[in-house]
């Protein structure tokens, strides 16, 4: 690189400003700082390819499986098939980049530089939560649709997929030959509890990526808010299972990631668990001290 | 103007910053100096806000700097060249920055230029040397047009290019009449830039003073005489109360009298001259000297002059 000596640029007079600097300069920066690294880019695109996919692939799996057992399509359940893997692996996915939009300012030390351009930390903390948790929430409910459109597009001769524009009948008990099930009892999925589904399972993705946030903000460590993630969302239910079922059940509510199975379902109900929405206050909830907690070490720690 | 005062910072069981008070001057380039280790990057961290002190306050323009109103208008301050994402480019690394106080986008352009990286602005910056990625931190500096500047160690590790540049954009900005605070530990560096001095040592102040007073009033000042009655001019000079060492060469020197006075003395004394030289110490020698006692982790120079008369002086009035 040529010598450059800086007397050569002359720089332009900044206009004159008033007031001071505030959220609206801080929210864009951070929307600039999440659209200008590529790990946004893959781990967005790995949500989407592997959640819409895998609903396609699971999708194939169960059509095969009613036509050849027409017993199955007791209670089943169309949409939660193919909002599984979303909410199982999206969970995940989004996690990291949850975590990863605050540990790399970290990482990288560029929290240092961020913070001496815009030392008012409140302003920082909340523009990065606002600006990840919209981009979080989009890509969820798109990835939500998306997944399952194309699942529902792979089922759609077996008869109990369901659809947005019309309600589907299920049959919940009956006789089941092997050419016919002739139900006795039936439960209608309406266009409405499949929406409800489908939104509801995004905002709970949402929520475990605003989880990770605070665990992030905690932490400051991407392994370490990465693993403890994945130990609160994954395995911490997967310990509860292993408990006496004497009190595992009243233990499973209090869970973060429990509501997935409430607000995905449309056919049948969990006895064990609260309906739909109170559980996912439980996740809300979760997602929302933990968030404090990070807000508070953000603003109180040395950078 | 930046206010220090009584400033003081722990980490853990280990003071970084014991109790110190300085003020930096507008319109002048302060050198901030200390060994390795004396807690200059900690008081860097302190002004800006980085770091929270244990005790004591830092003011900026009588403000505290969170509550400054478009801080990087204000102050243009890079610590680590390389804290920055190295998977941004260069490019949207500026943005976000200038974003965050409302600068115009153009700026972004004009900054590149300036220091020269326009080339490799879309370039991710993982990618850039030690010397590139200097040249953003200051870019970034520049983004708001400050009336201050800080700079911890610009010159660390850069090759010979890279340090020209950084002398010559620093003395371009202080001909701008703006504020420069800029740290090193190494005192060549400071000696033709810096108009005031603020030298530290473990955390403590250890002079406040204008460079050429740091110099002259360490004890390095000495003036080598050559005469071919050299017993004779010792005796008349140890009277009047200074003090003397001979050179291997044979030359005289003496300490705690000026040229003027021993040339006087030895006229009256009727003693041949053939050298009256004043021999000024380097700031790098004053520098030793002061923080002989401050260096945290020294190890023992071979023929290092010891030299007990700086030691734990405070040049100069502080705060």
């Amino acid at each position: 690189m040529a010598t450059t000596t800086t007397a050569d640029v002359k720089l332009s007079a900044l206009p004159p400003v008033t007031g001071r600097a505030g959220l609206r300069g801080v929210l864009a920066s951070e929307f600039t700082k999440l659209r200008s690294v590529r790990s946004t880019y893959w781990t967005i695109g790995a949500l989407l390819v592997l959640s819409v996919g895998l609903a396609a692939a699971i999708g194939a799996g169960a059509a095969s499986d009613l036509h050849n057992n027409p017993g199955d399509k007791l209670g089943f359940d169309a949409t939660q098939t193919s909002l599984a893997f979303f909410f199982y692996l999206g969970q995940l996915i989004i996690a990291v980049l949850g975590a990863m939009t605050i540990t790399s300012e970290y990482s990288t030390g560029m929290i240092r530089t961020s913070l001496t351009a815009m030392p008012r930390r409140g302003n920082v903390f909340l523009s990065k939560l606002f600006v990840f948790t919209g981009v979080a929430l989009v890509v969820s409910v798109v990835t939500s649709f998306l997944a399952f459109l194309v699942g529902q597009a792979v089922m759609s001769g077996t008869g109990v997929s369901a659809s947005l524009s019309h309600s589907t009948t299920i049959p919940i008990g009956g006789r089941v030959s092997p050419q016919a099930v002739t139900a006795t009892n039936s439960v209608v999925v309406t266009p409405g509890h499949v929406l409800t589904a489908i939104i509801g399972t995004a905002l709970l993705v949402t929520m475990a990526a605003v989880i990770a946030f605070g665990l992030g903000a905690i932490i400051r460590h991407t392994a370490g808010a990465i693993a403890s993630a994945i130990g609160l969302l994954f395995v911490v239910p997967i310990i509860v299972q292993l408990l006496p079922s004497t009190w595992r059940f009243d233990i499973l509510r209090f869970v973060p990631s429990a509501a997935g199975d409430v607000l995905s379902a449309t056919v049948g109900d969990h006895p064990h668990l609260w309906s739909a929405w109170p559980q996912f206050a439980v996740t809300v909830i979760w997602a929302l001290v933990l968030v404090a907690v990070g807000a508070y070490l953000f603003r109180k720690r040395d950078a | 103007m930046i206010e220090v005062r009584g400033l003081t910072k722990r980490y853990g069981p280990k003071t970084a910053v014991d109790n110190l008070s300085f003020a930096i001057e507008p319109g002048r380039v302060t050198g901030f100096l200390g060994p390795n280790g004396a807690g200059k990057t900690t008081t860097m961290r302190c002004i800006l806000g980085l770091d929270y002190p244990d005790e004591g306050t830092v003011r900026v323009d009588g403000k505290l700097y969170h509550d400054l109103a478009f801080p990087m208008r204000e102050v243009g301050a890079l610590l680590e060249a390389k804290a920055v994402h190295g998977g941004r480019s260069a490019y949207n690394h500026l943005l976000c920055l200038a974003q965050t106080n409302g600068l115009p986008k153009r700026r972004v352009g004009e900054v590149l230029e300036l220091v020269g990286l326009t080339e490799v602005a879309r370039k991710r910056s993982k990618g850039f040397s030690l010397g590139m990625s200097q040249r953003l931190g200051i870019a970034a500096t520049m983004l708001g047009d400050p009336k201050m500047l800080m700079f911890d160690e610009p010159v660390n590790g850069l090759d010979p290019e890279g340090i020209l540049w950084i002398r010559n954009l620093m003395k371009t900005l202080a001909a701008e009449g703006r504020t420069i605070f800029v740290s090193s530990h190494l005192m060549s560096e400071m000696e033709n830039t810096a108009d005031h001095l603020i030298v530290i040592g473990r955390g403590k102040l250890i002079a406040d003073c204008t460079m050429k007073d740091f110099i002259a009033r360490s004890s390095g000042t000495a003036v080598r005489v050559r005469t071919p009655s050299a017993d004779q001019l010792v005796r008349a000079v140890t009277a009047k109360g200074a003090t003397v060492s001979t050179e291997d060469d044979g030359a005289v020197e003496v300490r705690g009298m000026g040229a003027e006075q021993i040339g006087d003395l030895a006229f009256s004394e009727g003693i041949r001259l053939h050298e009256l030289t004043t021999v000024r110490a380097s700031l790098e020698e004053a520098f030793m000297e002061l923080t002989a006692d401050s260096v945290e982790y020294r190890a023992d120079v071979p023929g290092q002059r010891p030299n007990a008369a700086g030691r734990g002086t405070t040049i100069g009035s502080g705060v």
